[in-house]
């Protein structure tokens, strides 16, 4: 299962929503304003660099790109392109937006 | 028959979110799926007994709640986690729900078919 998150973590309960309901071994892919988890400090302010123990990280790199924090990435969360975003959706039966 | 999950997280009023997620609850129901309802974070506030919405001018669709076991629909989860945060129990429901861990909620969600998120 993938589970996608747009919301900086400082503006909304969408990621600690998501982290609390993800089970081991399932993936998440953050985009939009929720790539500021994926970075310093961040990522230790919302729990996700604890999380990466147990779940397989992905970040959209335009929207990094876009908001000046690719430099920022923390180790362990991979970056996608567009395609790997299509790519990421169509390897996973399900996924769950949490808007 | 496909098994479909709706994934409630916004309060009832101030977005159109929750009136929609019941919306597309009741058609899935007329076409015959397996309906799973969860309810998070403020989705919660949505079960509420007590709303009256005649101040505001907008349709009270809490009611409508009680009436999805008609549809065959009577999976209705609620997290513990939000409910506990917000100083309500079940008994502050307008319909009988299965409270549940996070865990809980995240094994019936990776069993769906799909996921519909609102």
């Amino acid at each position: 299962m993938l589970h996608i998150v747009n919301k900086s973590p400082g503006q909304a309960r969408s990621l600690a929503t998501c982290l609390r309901t993800a089970l081991d071994g399932q993936s998440l892919l953050l985009i939009e304003d929720a790539v500021y988890a994926a970075t310093a400090p961040g990522a230790m302010a919302c729990g996700l660099d604890q999380a990466l123990a147990r779940l397989k990280v992905y970040v959209l790199q335009p929207d990094l790109q876009a908001r000046g924090m690719a430099a920022r990435r923390i180790d362990g969360i991979e970056p996608v392109d567009y395609a790997g975003f299509v790519d990421l959706v169509a390897a996973h039966p399900t996924n769950q937006t949490w808007l | 028959m496909k098994k479909f999950m709706f994934v409630n997280r916004r309060a009832p009023y101030g977005t159109i979110y929750a009136l929609e997620s019941l919306e597309v609850v009741l058609i899935a129901a007329t076409f015959d799926q397996d309906c799973s309802l969860v309810f998070l974070d403020d989705g919660v506030y949505q079960l509420a007994k007590g709303q009256d919405t005649k101040a505001i001018g907008v349709k009270n669709f809490s009611p409508t709640w009680r009436a999805l076991d008609d549809y065959d629909i009577n999976k209705l989860y609620v997290e513990r986690e939000s409910l506990e945060a917000r100083g309500l129990s079940e008994d502050d429901l307008v319909v009988p729900v299965e409270v549940m861990s996070a865990a809980q909620i995240g094994e019936l969600m990776a069993s769906q078919d799909v996921v519909l998120s609102f």
